[in-house]
C-alpha cells in the first residue's frame, strides 16, 4: 500500500503540475484526499507491519499521519479560498497544488519511514516542495523568504547527513540496513560514545530547522510569513512534526546509551533558548503571521522540555505536538481571512475585527486561549503534565524560568490579539470590505473542538497509541 | 597517496581564505573536484563497478566540470563583479582557517577507533567549518553558494571514510550534492539575478522583526 500511495500521490502531483483546467484540478485534488484518507485507514489497520522494508507504521507514525490527514482536508479547502480571492494565473495555481500534494506526501512518508536515511531523503523532499509554496506570490519579499529557507534547510539537511555518517561510524560493524531505527535501538548499548555524541549534535541541529528550535529556527519564521496562509498552516503544523519525528526517534535510540543525560542537557539548552527567543520576539513582533510562527517556536521548546523531563513528560510531549498542530493550523487558516478583510498583516492596520467578521473573531479569540494553554484547551493538560514532570525530575529552576517566560508570552500574545479584536483600526476604509462567509470558519472550529476533546476526554485507543509510541523510552 | 591528496585538499582551503576574486573560488572548486575524484578512485576501488563508475562520474562531471561552468555562467549572466568582498581582511581569514584546521586536528586525538582513519575526519571537519566560515564572512549570495559547495565537498570526504562498508551512504551524499547545488544554483540563475542586480546579502534584509 505504501508503494501504491507514493506512486499515486506523486503521480497526482505530476498531473497537477501540467494540468491547467479547473475541473480536472478539483478532481485530482479530491482524488489525492481520498487516497490520503484510504492510506491512513489502511496503515492504521496494519499497524507495525513493515512495507517496502523501509516503512513501518508504528504508533507515533500513525498518530501524526492521522493528524496530517485531518489537517490536509481544510488545507485544500482554504487553498481554494485563498486562490479564488486572488485571481492567480493557472500556471501558478498548478505549481501551488502540485507542491502541496508533494509536501503532504513526503511528510507522510517521512513519518512512516523506519530508517534514518530514508527519513532524511523525504525531509529533503519537503524542503523542495515547501520552497515552491513559499515562492507562490513571486515578489521580492517572497523570493527573499524562499532563498533563506532553501539555504538554511540545505545546510541543516547537510548537517543531518553528517550526523548520519557519524552514526554509521559509531556502529561497531557496518552492514547494509544497519541504520534502521529498530536495529539502532537493539545495538544502542554498543554504540561508540564519541561518534554518537557527534552524531547527536549534528542530527539534532539539522532537524531543528524543521521543528523550529534554536539554532536553525530563523528560516522557518520568514517562510511561514511569506507562504500563503494555508501553506503556512501546514508548515507550522505537519512540517514541524517531521522535525519532531526525526529528533524523537533518534532520541529514543540515544536514551538507551550512556550519552542520555548529556543529550538531555543539549536539548534542555536548545529548548530554553527557544522559549526565550520566542518570548523576546513575541513582545516585539508586529506581524500577525510572524507572531504565530514565534508561538510555534515556544511550543516546540516546551515539547523538548517534556522529553528532557521524562516520566509523564514523554506522554505530554507527544500529545502536545499533536494538539499544537491542530491549534496552529486553525490560527493560520483564520489569518487568511484577516488578510482578506484588512489587506495587511501588520498589527498597525488591523482592529475591530468583531465588527467585520464575527465567526472569524470567535476563532481568533478561542485560538488565542487555546494556544496560550488556558482551559479548556488540551494544551493546558499537557503543559500541566510537563511542569509536573519537570518538578519531579528536579529541574526546579528551569520550571521557574519557563513559567516566567510563558507569562510574558501570554501577555504579548494577548496584547496583539485584543488589539486586533477590539481596538479601532487607524485609517481603515470600511467600504468595500469583503464579507467572509461564516462557513469558512467551520473547519477551524472543528480543529479547535478536537483539541478540547483529545485533551479533556481522550478516547482509549488514542491514549493507547501514545503509550505505544513512548514505550521504548526509559520509564 | 590518499593522504597526499587529502593534504593538498586542506591546502586548497587555506587558499580559499586568501582568494579575493570569484574566478579564483571557481578554480579552487574545480581543483577540489579533481582531488575528490582521485581520492574516491583510490579509496573505493573495491566496491562494485557500476557504483564506482557512478561515484567517479559524479565527482568529475558534476563537481569538476558542470558546477564550475554553471557558476561561471551565473556570474556572466548576472554581471556579478569579480570581487569576493569579505567582511574581514584576508590575513585574518587565513589565520582563522588555520585555527580551524588545528582545532580539528587536536579534537581528532580523542578518537580511538581503528576503523576510521583520522585524516578523513580532520580534513572533512575542517572543510565543513571553512565552508561555514566563508558563508558567514562574505557579502555576496553567490559566494554563499560556493561556501555551501565547499561544505558538500567536506561531506563527500567524510562519506568516503565509510565508503567501502556502506557505499549507499556515498550515493546518498551524491544525491544531496546534486539536489542542493542544482536547486540553489537554479533559483539563483532564474530568479535572484533577475530581481536583485548584483545580488548581495544587504538586499535580503526586508524580512525581520
Amino acid at each position: 500500500m505504501t508503494g501504491i500511495y507514493l506512486a499515486g500521490a506523486f503521480g497526482i502531483s505530476g498531473f497537477l503540475f501540467f494540468n491547467r483546467s479547473r475541473v480536472i484540478n478539483y478532481l485530482l485534488v479530491s482524488a489525492f484526499l481520498v487516497l490520503q484518507l484510504g492510506f491512513t485507514i489502511y496503515e492504521y489497520l496494519h499497524i507495525n507491519k513493515p512495507e517496502l522494508t523501509y516503512f513501518t507504521p508504528d504508533a507515533l507514525g500513525i498518530l501524526l499521519l492521522v493528524t496530517l490527514t485531518i489537517i490536509s482536508i481544510p488545507a485544500m479547502y482554504h487553498s481554494y479560498m485563498y486562490l479564488g480571492s486572488k485571481q492567480d494565473n493557472p500556471g501558478h495555481t498548478a505549481i501551488y497544488f502540485a507542491a502541496m500534494v508533494a509536501l503532504l506526501t513526503s511528510v507522510s512518508a517521512a513519518y512512516l519511514s523506519n530508517h534514518i536515511a530514508v527519513t532524511w531523503i523525504f525531509v529533503e523532499l519537503t524542503t523542495l516542495s515547501a520552497s515552491a509554496l513559499i515562492y507562490h506570490r513571486r515578489n521580492n519579499r517572497s523570493l527573499e523568504g524562499t532563498w533563506k529557507y532553501v539555504f538554511v534547510c540545505a545546510i541543516s539537511i547537510t548537517l543531518v547527513f553528517i550526523g548520519i555518517l557519524f552514526l554509521s561510524f559509531s556502529l561497531s560493524q557496518a552492514g547494509a540496513d544497519d541504520l534502521s531505527f529498530s536495529n539502532l535501538l537493539r545495538k544502542a548499548p554498543e554504540l561508540n560514545q564519541f561518534w554518537l555524541r557527534l552524531a547527536f549534535i549534528f542530527i539534532f541541529t539539522g532537524f531543528t530547522a524543521k521543528l523550529g528550535l534554536v539554532p536553525m529556527y530563523t528560516a522557518g519564521i520568514d517562510a511561514k510569513d511569506k507562504a500563503p496562509s494555508p501553506a503556512g498552516a501546514l508548515m507550522s503544523s505537519v512540517l514541524m512534526n517531521v522535525g519532531f519525528v526525526g529528533i524523537f526517534r533518534f532520541y529514543t535510540v540515544v536514551s538507551h546509551t550512556t550519552v542520555h543525560s548529556w543529550a538531555n542537557h543539549i536539548i534542555l539548552i536548545a529548548a530554553l533558548l527557544s522559549i526565550f527567543v520566542a518570548t523576546v520576539y513575541m513582545t516585539k513582533v508586529k506581524n500577525i503571521k510572524r507572531m504565530f510562527a514565534y508561538s510555534s517556536i515556544e511550543h516546540a521548546g516546551l515539547v523538548m522540555l517534556g522529553l528532557v523531563a521524562g516520566g509523564v513528560g514523554y506522554f505530554a510531549a507527544v500529545l502536545h505536538i499533536i494538539l499544537h498542530a491542530f491549534i496552529k493550523a486553525s490560527l493560520f487558516f483564520q489569518q487568511g481571512q484577516i488578510y482578506r478583510v484588512y489587506q495587511s498583516k501588520s498589527m498597525y492596520d488591523v482592529g475591530n475585527y468583531f465588527k467585520y467578521n464575527l465567526t472569524g473573531s470567535m476563532v481568533m479569540l478561542l485560538g488565542f486561549f487555546f494556544a496560550t494553554a488556558m482551559p479548556p484547551s488540551g494544551l493546558f493538560i499537557t503543559e500541566f503534565m510537563m511542569f509536573r514532570s519537570l518538578f519531579e525530575a528536579g529541574y526546579l529552576w528551569v520550571l521557574v524560568v519557563v513559567m516566567l517566560l510563558l507569562t510574558v508570552i501570554i501577555w504579548a500574545f494577548g496584547k496583539n490579539i485584543f488589539k486586533l479584536l477590539f481596538s479601532a483600526p487607524v485609517a481603515f476604509k470600511e467600504e468595500g470590505v469583503e464579507k467572509i462567509k461564516p462557513v469558512e470558519s467551520l473547519s477551524q472550529f472543528i480543529l479547535l473542538g478536537l483539541v478540547v476533546y483529545l485533551g479533556l476526554n481522550p478516547p482509549q485507543e488514542f491514549l493507547h497509541l501514545i503509550r505505544e509510541a513512548i514505550k521504548n523510552l526509559p520509564q | 597517496m590518499t593522504n597526499v591528496l587529502l593534504i593538498i585538499f586542506t591546502i586548497s582551503l587555506l587558499y580559499l581564505g586568501i582568494a579575493h576574486r570569484l574566478l579564483t573560488y571557481i578554480k579552487i572548486l574545480t581543483i577540489q573536484g579533481v582531488l575528490l575524484f582521485g581520492i574516491a578512485f583510490i579509496e573505493l576501488i573495491e566496491i562494485n563497478a557500476v557504483n564506482l563508475t557512478f561515484v567517479l562520474l559524479e565527482t568529475i562531471v558534476i563537481k569538476a566540470i558542470a558546477i564550475p561552468l554553471f557558476l561561471n555562467y551565473v556570474m556572466k549572466r548576472n554581471r556579478i563583479t569579480r570581487d569576493a568582498e569579505p567582511f574581514l581582511p584576508n590575513f585574518v581569514s587565513l589565520i582563522l582557517i588555520t585555527l580551524i584546521v588545528i582545532t580539528t586536528f587536536i579534537l581528532s586525538n580523542a578518537i580511538n577507533d581503528a576503523r576510521i582513519s583520522k585524516i578523513y575526519f580532520v580534513v572533512a571537519i575542517s572543510t565543513l567549518f571553512t565552508g561555514l566560515y566563508i558563508i558567514v564572512t562574505r557579502h555576496k549570495l553567490i559566494t554563499h553558494v560556493m561556501g555551501y559547495l565547499v561544505i558538500e565537498n567536506g561531506v563527500f570526504i567524510l562519506s568516503l571514510a565509510v565508503g567501502n562498508e556502506m557505499p549507499v551512504l556515498v550515493n546518498l551524499g551524491i544525491l544531496l550534492d546534486i539536489f542542493a547545488s542544482v536547486f540553489l544554483l537554479g533559483i539563483f540563475v532564474n530568479r535572484i539575478g533577475d530581481v536583485l542586480k548584483d545580488a548581495d546579502v544587504d538586499q535580503l534584509k526586508s524580512l525581520k522583526d
